[in-house]
């Protein structure tokens, strides 16, 4: 019986011409991607609202399914079938394509970020370039919607959003040559491969004040707490989503998450050496599996960096708009710009973990 | 038709759409979101010559960055259209007589009576290169010896160009309330809180 439909399912995929096959493999490993990153999302919503709760010593959602574990799908289910609101003389389709706009490159990005050795959809040379590209075509979706909304509120926070991620783009991108030159590579796998030897070949350690700004940068671009301008409730309601409603507002959602899980594992990737273990090398692991590199490694540093966003939210209080921008133009690049230079002086003197 | 050519036609066509857009639409912010997909169709080009370095970076720096400040200016213009389409028939012999030139032009060079070096043999596709070929390398292999003069020179151009651009635009104004986040922090309670001691009032 499992003979057969083993054997049928070979017969129908040899049935297949080779292009066809190729584009069939590629399409189930975006969905084997695409698929387990949404519940994700779903279940990080689920894990803020929880974490906050505690670190306000109160309960949080209890009340569908066990402990509430089945809130965010009955979040879901409740979005989905609520109404789409156009407002009047709102631009439709830009309104409609805007959420599209916002959640396609978190998505994208996730094709260069490889899980464990070998494990991701595209081995492109110029990955981190890539990912830049991505994170930088993120803002559209903000300004779109905020413009096409045909309202005070939103365009005000599409103007804040776009200058701010403009902003912390430079630093990010400054942050990231600096894994450049210590990695020596584009590739994002060979960034990983560069902090092979376990814990103190990371690239958090000499590359330590890059690191904090790129994790601020981080939590700046995705408009999270302590730097959520763009939406700001108190004073400009909800920002550039103030409009949108059901599914629509669902979208924008769930792009805010992927992109705080984007960011978390880049951070694991290019800082905290990926799927690579931390014990590598040490005695005490020798020939266990805590001295195995693995995907569960990736998993749990950007756990660890998606609890650091949610801890973030439920401790500072919001910036102020001018200082976000201090910090973002006179703090962080004049600091990322110090240390690129003293990372040039460390690899032609050869002080450091450098694979050039 | 091979698959690359069905690509090439698809973004090439999107291309040519997409700038007629830019220069056709009503709205000015529509225009700039064409002018955005036209960035894209062409950095999908640049991918089937496989110069995948200069598509990412084209997307990167025009559409992540230049873009974006495009539209954050043209979303605040109050543009009235109606007053900019007034010229439009004035303009048009002058502008189509320029398209007529340019679109002349193109065919001369690129066309069969063009010269010797854009013709026949020379005019070959792309060389195509095996999977462990690498454009980002290439590129900077070549651009950091053969042509690292230019190089350097066009960055200390751009480096001046920012510059005066930021001295052209920068002006002290007398109303502007700055802040000095170290003396914020500075402060000491002895400094500006003074404690007064008073007797509490009596009852007469």
């Amino acid at each position: 019986m499992i003979d057969t439909i083993i054997n049928t399912s070979i017969e129908l995929w040899n049935w297949f011409p080779p292009g066809w096959q190729l584009f069939l493999e590629i399409i189930a490993k975006i969905i084997l991607i695409v698929l387990p990153l949404m519940i994700a999302v779903a279940y990080t919503t689920y894990a803020e609202r929880k974490i906050i709760s505690y670190i306000q010593v109160r309960i949080g959602p209890n009340r569908v399914g066990p402990r509430g574990w089945l809130q965010p799908i009955a979040d879901a289910v409740k979005l989905m079938f609520k109404e789409i609101v156009l407002p009047t003389n709102a631009n439709r389709y830009l309104f409609l394509f805007a959420p599209i706009l916002s959640i396609g490159p978190a998505l994208a990005a996730w094709a260069v970020i490889p899980f464990d050795r070998g494990m991701v959809l595209t081995d492109l040379d110029a990955g981190l370039l890539y990912i830049l590209a991505l994170t930088s075509i993120g803002v559209y979706g903000v300004i779109i919607a905020g413009w096409a909304s045909n309202s005070k509120y939103a365009m005000m926070g599409a103007l804040r959003s776009a200058a701010q991620i403009v902003a912390y783009e430079i630093a990010m991108g400054f942050a990231l040559v600096g894994v450049l030159m210590a990695s020596g590579s584009l590739n994002v796998g060979q960034i990983v491969e560069g902090q092979a030897g376990g814990l103190s070949s990371w690239f958090i350690w000499p590359l330590l004040p890059l690191f904090l700004v790129y994790f601020i940068s981080g939590v700046a671009e995705t408009n999270r707490a302590p730097f959520d301008v763009a939406e700001g409730e108190s004073e400009i309601v909800a920002g550039f989503h103030v409009e949108y409603s059901g599914m629509a507002f669902a979208v924008f959602f769930l792009a805010e998450y992927a992109n705080i899980i984007l960011i978390s594992a880049l951070t694991a990737i290019m800082f905290l050496g990926g799927w690579l273990s931390p014990f590598e090398g040490f005695a005490f692991a020798q020939g266990t599996w805590l001295a195995e590199t693995s995907m569960l490694w990736f998993f749990a540093k950007t756990a660890f960096f998606i609890f650091l966003f949610l801890w973030f939210r439920a401790t500072f209080p919001r910036y102020r708009y001018d200082q976000i921008m201090r910090l973002g133009w006179k703090v962080f690049i004049p600091v990322t710009i110090v240390w690129l230079f003293v990372e040039a002086v460390m690899v032609v003197m050869q002080v450091g973990p450098w694979s050039v | 038709m091979t698959f690359i050519d069905l690509v090439f036609t698809f973004f090439a066509g999107m291309l040519l759409l997409a700038g007629l857009g830019v220069i056709s639409s009503r709205n000015p912010v529509h225009s700039v979101l064409f002018l955005v997909l036209s960035f894209f169709s062409c950095s999908a080009l640049w991918l089937l010559l496989e110069a995948e370095f200069l598509a990412i970076v084209l997307v990167l720096v025009y559409v992540g960055a230049v873009m974006v400040l495009f539209l954050f200016v043209v979303m605040m213009l109050d543009i009235n259209i109606t007053q900019m389409r007034q010229g439009f028939v004035r303009y048009l012999p002058i502008g189509a007589l320029i398209a007529l030139v340019t679109v002349a032009q193109m065919v001369w060079v690129v066309g069969p009576f063009g010269p010797e070096i854009f013709s026949g043999e020379q005019l070959n596709q792309a060389v195509k290169h095996g999977a462990d070929y690498s454009n980002t390398k290439e590129i900077g292999g070549v651009l950091y010896t053969d042509y690292v003069f230019p190089f350097e020179i066009a960055s200390v151009i751009l480096l001046v160009a920012i510059v005066a651009a930021i001295a052209l635009t920068m002006r002290r104004r007398e109303m502007t309330k700055y802040q000095t986040p170290g003396k914020q922090v500075k402060v000491r309670k002895q400094d500006r809180l003074r404690v007064i001691k008073m007797d509490a009032e009596s009852a007469e």
